[in-house]
């Protein structure tokens, strides 16, 4: 066995222990401590990723000393290694880009609280991405949960509270179903180890013994993980908790949380259950459904909103409706578009939240639309990313989004079944609408206003000198979304491999 | 429909039958320590069917005290083992909901979310 292959568990470890450690450590003290243990897990998981293209197949490690079917697994491939390490880059970006508004916003004895959050919440992620094993993956998504209702809340007004309450009650019916669902599953196979029980489940299959059982629980962890992940009907508590949180908080909210959960979904449909009954189970058409009616109604729902934050966190509504389409479709080239869109939709919304926050900055900290005109002028690296972000959303070629709505429109054309029509309407739909909602903010951010009208208003002009930090995250998000735009095969070939190796 | 199996495995069936009204009072109830009340509900519901899942009838719990070390002697050790830690989940979060509850009632003197949510409306916030 090699070192690289302890980093995985040793990268857990790390983030786990540095949430307790900062809770000693004064606020600044901690904030160092959150930034190096990103970078440091985040190299770590490049040398794991590097690890496992080399090597060209995953590996299991075998956590304490019980070999497979009694012990706990972590099990990795290179679909685990890419995941791991885009979503330390993400929240590397979105901790840098919300230094200077988490130190307003945040009362200064609480700073280092903070920090225990996203050190907890990191940990959990790489947790859910890496675990081999059904029960860990449940209480890291409490884990998971716990910490970003504590990103929700830190900053403390009356709206956080009652986004932070509501989104734990949504979360808390999604994983009563989800951990009744596991409890179904143990009960028909006996094992809490993924790979124990696909084969215990290919074996049910084949005898076609408890096939409603089996249904249920794939269903009941399904839609379990859909709630936490805010899929369409569930998503009322979205709007307030991305809209009112920290810049950062709600950057990694929309970017990674809701997206944790989605790996873990992955991971039961290909892993646990095995694609071939998943497939039979006719869940997947549910999620479909769901998935389409939530990207057109989550981007009506931004046209109607009056406050730019709360707009891009409706739009995150309409994205994790193409998330969920994309499972719907069923086939390789679905899933492969879903995850493909996964990471587009985490580096353009963390982009959006972050150069949002530049903007409402530079407009006397008001998030309202008519307060916006002109805000392109007075932060111009802010306005130039959101502009980026706007028309990667929307679809431009040479940006992200482009190639993941090339990849669901080419997944959807490749099947033979009335899915086809729907998911390339919806698209075209979703799209007009995006484009609608984008570019009616792109167009005010960069409408003059006379100068007497910014001195009246405490309008701020703001350069690149005055928060080179910022600045240097926008310009990162910006080149990683023209990464994912224009050098795509790559990654997508990744992707790929990854899948394959996934089961 | 061959409803004798319900009746041989009664304990899963009213597992589930608590689950489900757990899950409704957490849903549907306005007031949020009821609400609190029925993710309790939903959450013990759980730990009971997994503990009759793990149960055999006529043997003992998996402590080895008077050296009998044959499998036969015990029940399934493993749903006990994830009850413990369900029971450790499910506490912190009922305590992470109550300091929540305790925060909104401080400001809003009301217990009821969606009054709540109006009153923010209104306020503009």
């Amino acid at each position: 066995m090699q070192f690289v292959q302890n980093f995985p568990f040793m990268s857990i470890i790390l983030t786990l222990f540095s949430g307790p450690l900062s809770s000693i450590l004064s606020g600044k003290k901690a904030k160092y401590l959150n930034l190096a243990v990103i970078s440091i897990v985040g190299v770590m998981s490049a040398a794991v990723l590097a690890f496992t293209v080399s090597t060209g197949e995953p590996y299991v490690y075998m956590m304490g000393h019980f070999p497979a079917p009694w012990g706990n697994e972590i099990r990795v491939g290179v679909l685990e290694g890419l995941m791991a390490v885009f979503f330390c880059i993400i929240m590397l970006l979105s901790m840098l880009g919300g230094i200077k508004e988490r130190e307003r916003e945040i009362e200064e004895s609480k700073q280092n609280l903070y920090y225990i959050m996203v050190n907890l919440l990191l940990s959990s992620l790489l947790a859910l991405i890496y675990t081999n094993d059904l029960f860990t993956a449940y209480v890291f998504v409490e884990i998971n949960t716990i910490s970003a209702c504590g990103l929700i809340m830190i900053r403390q007004n009356g709206r956080t509270f009652v986004a932070a309450t509501r989104y734990m009650i949504m979360s808390l019916l999604g994983s009563g179903m989800l951990l009744m669902g596991i409890c179904f599953l143990y009960g028909l196979t006996g094992h809490l180890l993924m790979s124990n029980i696909q084969e215990a489940v290919a074996a049910l299959n084949q005898t076609g013994a408890y096939h409603l059982p089996l249904v249920i629980s794939l269903g009941m962890i399904s839609v379990g993980l859909a709630v936490k992940s805010a899929l369409f009907p569930f998503h009322g508590w979205l709007p307030d908790a991305y809209g009112y949180s920290t810049v950062s908080s709600a950057s990694i909210l929309s970017s990674l949380v809701s997206k944790g959960y989605i790996f873990l979904l992955i991971k039961v449909m290909f892993r646990v259950f095995g694609f071939a009954v998943v497939w039979d189970s006719k869940v997947i058409n549910v999620l479909f459904v769901f998935g389409i009616s939530g990207m057109i109604i989550g981007s009506i729902d931004a046209i109607r909103s009056r406050n730019i934050r709360r707009m891009i966190a409706y739009s995150s509504v309409a994205q994790i409706g193409y998330i969920y389409m994309g499972f719907g479709l069923g086939s390789m080239e679905g899933f492969i578009a879903s995850i493909f869109h996964v990471l587009s939709h985490a580096a353009t919304k963390s982009l959006l939240f972050v150069s949002a926050s530049g903007l409402t900055e530079a407009s006397g900290n008001s998030a309202v639309f008519g307060e916006l005109t002109g805000a392109g002028f007075r932060n111009k690296v802010a306005g130039v990313a959101f502009t980026v972000g706007s028309l990667s959303m929307v679809g431009l070629p040479a940006f992200s989004g482009f190639i993941s709505k090339l990849l669901f429109a080419q997944a959807a054309a490749g099947h033979h079944d009335w899915k086809v029509l729907p998911t390339l309407i919806a698209l075209a739909i979703s799209t007009v609408l995006n484009t609608v909602y984008f570019l009616k903010t792109v167009i005010r951010i960069y409408t003059p206003v006379p100068k007497v009208e910014c001195k009246k208003k405490d309008y701020v002009t703001i350069t690149m000198r005055q928060q080179p930090v910022k600045f240097a995250a926008l310009v990162c998000f910006i080149i990683i979304n023209l990464i994912l735009g224009l050098f795509s095969q790559p990654i997508v070939t990744l992707i790929s491999d990854g899948l394959k190796m996934f089961a | 429909m061959d409803f004798s199996n319900l009746i041989t495995n009664y304990e899963e069936a009213v597992a589930v039958i608590l689950f489900g009204i757990g899950f409704s009072n957490l849903l549907l109830q306005k007031n949020l320590i009821k609400k609190i009340i029925g993710f309790n509900i939903m959450d013990t519901a759980m730990y009971m069917f997994l503990a009759f899942k793990g149960y055999i009838s006529g043997r003992k719990a998996p402590i080895v005290v008077d050296g009998i070390q044959s499998m036969e002697a015990y029940i399934n050790p493993i749903p006990s083992g994830l009850v413990l830690t369900g029971i450790v989940v499910s506490v912190s979060v009922t305590a992470l909901m109550l300091s929540l509850t305790i925060r909104l009632y401080r400001r809003y003197h009301t217990l009821d979310l969606d009054e709540i949510s109006t009153r923010l409306e209104k306020e503009g916030l």
